[in-house]
C-alpha cells in the first residue's frame, strides 16, 4: 500500500504495463521529455526510449490513424489526446474504424488500443480544455469507456485498460490529477464494473471521475442532516455495471446521477430510462439527474455556475426524498 | 454538353475554364507531362529509360506474360462484377475499368512479407495479393463490411472513408520499423508498405498527416496515389493546383510521376520505391497517371459531368492494348498464349458469377458477433433478447 497522486497512478500503471509488455507502446503530443502536459507519461520516455514513448506531430487525426496501424502490426498502442476539446480531429477514426474493424473483419484484427483523455472541468482553462465528451463514445459500438477517480483506480484501470483486446476511451478527472490517495496491491473488480464507495439507505448517488469527489462529500454533508447517503463510483460508461446499479437503486430507492456533462443524452439520461425500465416499482422517486448545461463550456469565470457543486447535488437530493 | 458531341480538345482539356483568378495554376499536362515516367507507348512501342531498363530486363517471359495474365483476369472479374451490379445481384460496384496497369504493375512488385492498404477499388491489387476475388464482392453484396483475414494475404480491408488508410499504413510502417524490419538486407524480412489512394484523397487531411508521419519517420511506406483524373463527378483542378506527385517534396522525400497505364513502367517504379523503403530509405510517392474509363461507382452518371472526347482519347492509352501489342512484336507472346488467357478469363467470370450467386446471407444474429473481443453485456443482452423475439414467431406459427 502506498499514497500517490491519480496522476502518478496512472504513470506507474503504465510502466508497469510497459515493463510486462514490450508491445505497449505510448504515441502522443509532448509524451516525452515534458511528460505531457499534465506530466502523467514523466521519465517514461528516459527509461523505454523514443521507440516506446513516441512524441508525435501535432495532428489527432494523424496520431489515431498511425496508432490503428500500430495496433494491426501487434502493437498496443497507448495514445493520450492532450485536452478532452482536442479529440474531435480524431473523432472519425476512433468511431469509424477503431470501432469497428474486429467487427468488420469477423474477429479477424484486434485493435487494443486505449484512448487517454484528460477531461472535465474547474481548473479555469480556456476553451476546448474543459470538456465532457464521454457521451459520443459510449454512444458508439465497439468502444469501451471508462474513467477513473482515485489514485487506486487510476493505477489498476489504465493496466486493465491496456490488457484489454478492445479499444478503451479512458477518461481522467484532471482537476483531480494532484488528489492524493493509498494505492492497493490489485484491481478492485474487473474493468467495467461499479465500485460502491460509500453505504448508504435513503438515496443513492451515481457519479464518475471529477464528480465522484463532490458526491462524497454531499454524502457527508447529508450525514450530518441525518441522511444515510449510497456513493456508486461507476467507473464505466460502456458498458454500465447494470447489476451494481440496480442493486443499488432497489436498496435506496432513489437515484440522483451526477455528471459534469450536459444531461441532454448524457449518461444519466440511459441509467435513468434503463432504471425506469426494470426497476419501476421499487423506485421511491423518479432518477434525477444533476449535470451540466446544455450550451458550450462556459467562460472560467462562469465555470462555477456550470457545474454541479455540493449545493445542486444536495438539492437534488432534497427533491428526491421529498417525493 | 450532351455526351454526344465532341468538344474541341481545348475545351475537353482546357486549363482556364474553372480558374477566376488571372494567373493560372500550375497543373499537369494532360498527356503527364515530360517528367512522367514511360517504359510503353500507348502504341506498344518500347520507350528507353536509363536507370529502370535495367529493371525491366529482369523480367522472364513468364513473369511478362502472367503481368497479361492478371491485366486481363483482373478486368474480366471487374465486368462480371459490373454485370452483377446491373442485374441486382450487387448493390454497388466500384470499377477500376483503365486502372489495371496501376494496380497490377504495383500489386506484383511487392513482397510477399509486404503488406498494401487499399480504398475500395483496389480490386487488381487485391488479385494479385491471391485475395480470393469473390471476398471482395461480399460488402457490395451486403453480406459483410470487410469478409477477410486482412493478416493472410497481408491485404488490408478496404476502407470507405476517404484517405483513412494512409494513416493506417503509415503506422503500420512504424511498427514494422520497431521490428526492426528494415534496412537489415535480408530480402525475405525487410519489409515495405503500401498506401493506396486517389486524387480526391489528397484533398484529405488524414493523407497529408500520414505524409508528415511518414516523413519524420522516414517509414517504409509507398503513397501510390492512382491519380485517375476524377473524383466522382470533380476533376483534378478541384483537388490540387499543384501536380500530385510535387507534393512529396514538401514533406521531405521523393515523388515520382509514372505512366499508370504503362505496366511495365509501374511495376518498374513502385518496386524501385518499395525497395527504398525496405533497406531504409524512407517513404515515396508514387502518383500513377490514368484514366478511371467507367463511372465512379455504379451509382453515378459520368456522363453528367465528363465529355466522351476525353475517354475516348483515353481509349487509346488502354493498358492491355498496348502490352499486348509489345507482347507480341517481341514474341513473348503468340496468338495460343492469348486466347488460352482469354479463355481462363471466361472461366473465372463464370465461377465468380456463380459463387457470387451462392454466396449465404448471414444469419441474422450474426450482427451482434464480433461487436467487442471480449463480451459486453449491452451486446449479450441484447442478442439474447433478439434470439427470444424471433422465436416468439416460430412458436406462434407452430400453434
Amino acid at each position: 500500500m502506498s499514497t500517490t497522486t491519480i496522476a502518478k497512478g496512472i504513470t506507474s500503471g503504465l510502466r508497469a504495463a510497459m515493463e510486462k509488455d514490450p508491445k505497449v507502446v505510448l504515441m502522443g503530443e509532448d509524451i516525452g521529455k515534458l511528460g505531457g502536459v499534465f506530466r502523467v507519461t514523466e521519465g517514461l520516455q528516459k527509461d523505454f526510449g523514443e521507440d516506446r514513448v513516441i512524441d508525435t506531430p501535432l495532428a489527432e487525426a494523424g496520431i489515431m490513424g498511425t496508432a490503428i496501424g500500430m495496433a494491426l502490426r501487434g502493437y498496443r498502442p497507448v495514445v493520450e489526446i492532450q485536452f478532452d476539446g482536442f479529440v474531435y480531429p480524431a473523432f472519425d477514426h476512433i468511431v469509424s474504424q477503431v470501432a469497428k474493424l474486429h467487427a468488420r473483419s469477423l474477429g479477424f484484427v484486434k485493435m487494443p488500443i486505449v484512448i487517454r483523455i484528460p477531461f472535465g472541468g474547474g481548473i479555469g482553462a480556456v476553451e476546448h480544455h474543459s470538456e465532457s465528451n464521454e457521451t459520443y463514445f459510449a454512444h458508439t459500438a465497439g468502444l469501451r469507456v471508462v474513467a477513473c477517480s482515485n489514485p487506486h483506480d487510476a493505477h489498476w484501470m489504465i493496466q486493465q485498460a491496456i490488457e484489454s483486446d478492445d479499444p478503451v476511451v479512458f477518461y481522467e478527472p484532471k482537476r483531480r490529477y494532484w488528489d492524493k490517495g493509498e494505492v492497493g496491491d490489485g484491481p478492485d473488480g474487473a474493468l467495467g464494473s461499479a465500485r460502491v464507495l460509500r453505504e448508504g439507505t435513503d438515496l443513492t448517488l451515481l457519479a464518475y471521475g471529477p464528480m465522484v469527489k463532490t458526491c462524497l462529500q454531499a454524502a457527508q454533508a447529508a450525514q450530518e442532516e441525518g441522511r444515510s447517503i449510497e456513493v456508486v463510483d461507476l467507473r464505466s460508461l460502456s458498458p454500465l455495471d447494470e447489476g451494481a446499479i440496480l442493486a443499488s437503486a432497489r436498496k435506496t430507492g432513489r437515484v440522483v446521477v451526477v455528471h459534469e456533462a450536459s444531461t441532454f443524452l448524457g449518461i444519466g439520461a440511459e441509467i435513468s430510462a434503463m432504471l425506469t425500465e426494470r426497476a419501476f416499482y421499487e423506485l421511491e422517486a423518479p432518477v434525477l439527474r444533476v449535470g451540466g448545461y446544455n450550451v458550450p463550456y462556459p467562460p472560467s469565470r462562469l465555470e462555477e455556475e456550470f457545474l454541479p457543486d455540493l449545493d445542486r447535488v444536495l438539492d437534488a437530493v432534497d427533491r428526491s426524498l421529498a417525493y | 454538353m450532351s455526351d454526344n458531341e465532341v468538344a474541341p480538345l481545348e475545351t475537353a482539356f482546357g486549363v482556364d475554364h474553372h480558374v477566376t483568378t488571372a494567373e493560372a495554376p500550375e497543373r499537369p499536362a494532360h498527356e503527364g507531362g515530360p517528367e512522367m515516367v514511360q517504359l510503353l507507348s500507348p502504341e506498344g512501342e518500347r520507350v528507353p529509360h536509363a536507370e529502370l531498363d535495367a529493371l525491366v530486363d529482369e523480367l522472364s517471359d513468364e513473369a511478362l506474360r502472367g503481368l497479361y495474365r492478371d491485366l486481363v483476369l483482373v478486368r474480366r472479374f471487374d465486368a462480371e462484377a459490373t454485370a452483377l451490379q446491373r442485374q441486382g445481384e450487387l448493390g454497388l460496384w466500384a470499377s477500376l475499368l483503365g486502372q489495371e496497369a496501376a494496380q497490377v504493375g504495383s500489386g506484383r512488385a511487392m513482397r510477399r512479407q509486404d503488406y498494401a492498404f487499399p480504398t475500395y477499388r483496389e480490386h487488381g491489387v487485391a488479385w494479385t495479393r491471391g485475395v480470393d476475388p469473390v471476398n471482395l464482392l461480399g460488402m457490395f453484396r451486403g453480406v459483410n463490411h470487410g469478409g477477410w483475414d486482412p493478416n493472410e494475404k497481408n491485404f488490408h480491408l478496404y476502407t470507405i472513408i476517404i484517405g483513412a488508410q494512409t494513416l493506417h499504413a503509415t503506422g503500420y510502417a512504424m511498427g514494422v520499423q520497431r521490428d526492426g524490419d528494415v534496412g537489415t538486407g535480408d530480402g525475405a524480412r525487410d519489409t515495405a508498405v503500401i498506401a493506396y489512394f486517389g486524387d480526391g484523397a489528397t484533398s484529405q487531411g488524414d493523407v497529408s498527416e500520414a505524409l508528415v508521419f511518414a516523413g519524420v519517420n522516414n517509414s517504409p511506406v509507398v503513397f501510390f496515389c492512382q491519380n485517375n483524373q476524377w473524383a466522382i463527378s470533380e476533376p483534378n483542378e478541384k483537388q490540387t493546383r499543384a501536380p500530385l506527385w510535387h507534393r512529396a517534396r514538401g514533406f521531405g522525400f521523393p515523388g515520382i510521376r509514372v505512366d499508370g497505364n504503362d505496366v511495365l513502367a509501374v511495376w518498374a517504379v513502385t518496386k524501385q520505391a518499395l525497395d527504398a523503403a525496405r533497406s531504409g530509405q524512407g517513404p515515396t510517392f508514387v502518383e500513377a497517371f490514368t484514366y478511371r474509363m467507367g463511372a465512379h461507382t455504379t451509382s453515378d452518371d459520368p456522363t453528367k459531368y465528363r465529355v466522351s472526347a476525353e475517354v475516348e482519347v483515353w481509349k487509346h492509352r488502354d493498358p492491355i492494348e498496348r502490352y499486348k501489342r509489345w507482347l507480341t512484336t517481341t514474341g513473348t507472346g503468340d496468338a495460343e498464349f492469348f486466347d488460352a488467357v482469354d479463355a481462363e478469363a471466361d472461366e473465372l467470370g463464370a465461377s465468380v458469377r456463380e459463387r457470387c450467386l451462392s454466396m449465404p446471407d448471414p444469419q441474422p444474429s450474426e450482427m451482434f458477433d464480433h461487436v467487442y473481443a471480449s463480451e459486453h453485456p449491452v451486446t449479450a443482452r441484447e442478442k439474447e433478447w433478439f434470439a427470444g423475439y424471433h422465436a416468439s414467431f416460430e412458436e406462434e406459427g407452430a400453434r
